[in-house]
């Protein structure tokens, strides 16, 4: 018998053929991105039911009426969107010490990752601070879940004659939308932030100095750009649009 | 298991194409920018008449767009992962546009429906 291979028997070694990862990406690195695929759907179905229920309304509260003040100052009025680019400016600022913390944790440095995550924790800090500043002050105007102002105040969120009924309606969908959409976007940031916390301590620990690579910091860097990634189209389509 | 990430590791040097500092600075200065320029047009143009609102929507959607590729393809890598990985993750979201086309043209439905 010879002993060369029939074709059919001969070994693939191309990506498909099977006994390793066609993808060459580590277990849990593909699940956090899988994870992070389902809570785009999730965030996107909040958002288009925003959409659709905005588009079905005769009028709707101005944002740059709405978002003028800035919470925590004196400043009342006339400042739209300078809060909330402090906010999107702060969310974007701790994206980068994230990245900056994966890519020191490529060469083993254990001290600047920890520098770098510290500063992503207190980045994330300082966003929900500021959350908790525009909550708070939307919730002195009188906004909360299915709450609004009294018919005084509410007639500065809008431009024009538009019949009281409407604007009741309009800031009740308005208010609800809101505090829903934000408050998970801010959910997602505080565990965010807590998971940051934990995987901190593990460095400082020297957990990923044992296990000879910081995959672990990509993996959550992946979750909290996720996270800096939502923003982004929570500001548009409830700040600008 | 225990050889896995090493070969991740690898094979990402081989092509020399992960995020540098300087990358990373390039990418932040980018998302700066573009915010900025979302700023410019609620801040000036469109208070100013320089701008249509009608106008204005439209941009603002395409630069979260822009921002949104800039941080999933450098912040998150994954312009740097094997194709089918890409494939894998964004064909899943174009459902999206389905749901974001059937929504809205039930809203403008509803309009109809209220008068």
């Amino acid at each position: 018998m010879s002993a060369a291979v029939s074709q059919i028997d001969e070994l693939k070694t191309t990506p498909w053929s099977g006994g390793r990862s066609p993808f060459n990406v580590e277990y849990g690195k593909m699940m956090m991105w899988f994870f992070l695929l389902s809570d785009a759907f999730t965030f996107s179905s909040l958002l288009i039911a925003y959409g659709a229920l905005r588009f079905s309304a005769p009028t709707w509260p101005v944002p740059s009426l709405v978002f003028q003040s800035v919470p925590g100052t004196s400043i009342e009025h006339g400042a739209p969107l300078v809060f909330v680019g402090l906010m999107t400016f702060i969310l974007i600022l701790s994206s980068v010490t994230m990245v900056l913390a994966v890519e020191a944790g490529h060469r083993m440095a254990k001290k600047e990752v920890v520098g770098w995550m510290i500063a992503t924790v207190i980045g994330g800090l300082m966003f929900l601070s500021c959350q908790a500043l525009e909550w708070n002050h939307l919730h002195s105007e009188g906004f909360w879940w299915s709450a609004i102002p009294n018919a005084e105040t509410l007639k500065e969120f809008f431009e024009g004659n538009v019949p009281l009924g409407q604007q009741q309606m309009t800031a009740h969908q308005f208010a609800n939308l809101f505090f829903t959409i934000t408050g998970f976007h801010g959910f997602h940031v505080f565990s965010g932030v807590i998971i940051n916390i934990i995987i901190t301590l593990n460095v400082l620990a020297g957990t990923y100095e044992k296990r000879g690579s910081y995959l672990m910091i990509e993996k959550v860097g992946l979750y909290w750009h996720f996270v800096d990634l939502v923003w982004v189209f929570v500001f548009t389509f409830f700040y600008l649009v | 298991m225990s050889s896995e990430p090493t070969e991740v590791h690898h094979a990402e040097g081989e092509h020399g194409e992960t995020m540098t500092r300087k990358k990373i600075v390039r990418v932040f200065l980018i998302l700066l920018a573009i915010t900025c320029v979302e700023f410019f047009i609620a801040l000036y143009l469109v208070p100013n008449h320089h701008m249509p609102i009608n106008v204005a929507n439209p941009v603002y959607i395409v630069l979260t767009l822009l921002k949104a590729f800039y941080i999933v393809a450098f912040f998150m890598h994954l312009k740097f992962e094997k194709t089918a990985m890409v494939y894998t993750l964004i064909v899943p979201i174009l459902f999206i546009i389905g749901l974001i086309l059937v929504l809205t043209n039930e809203s403008h439905h509803w309009i109809t429906l209220r008068h």
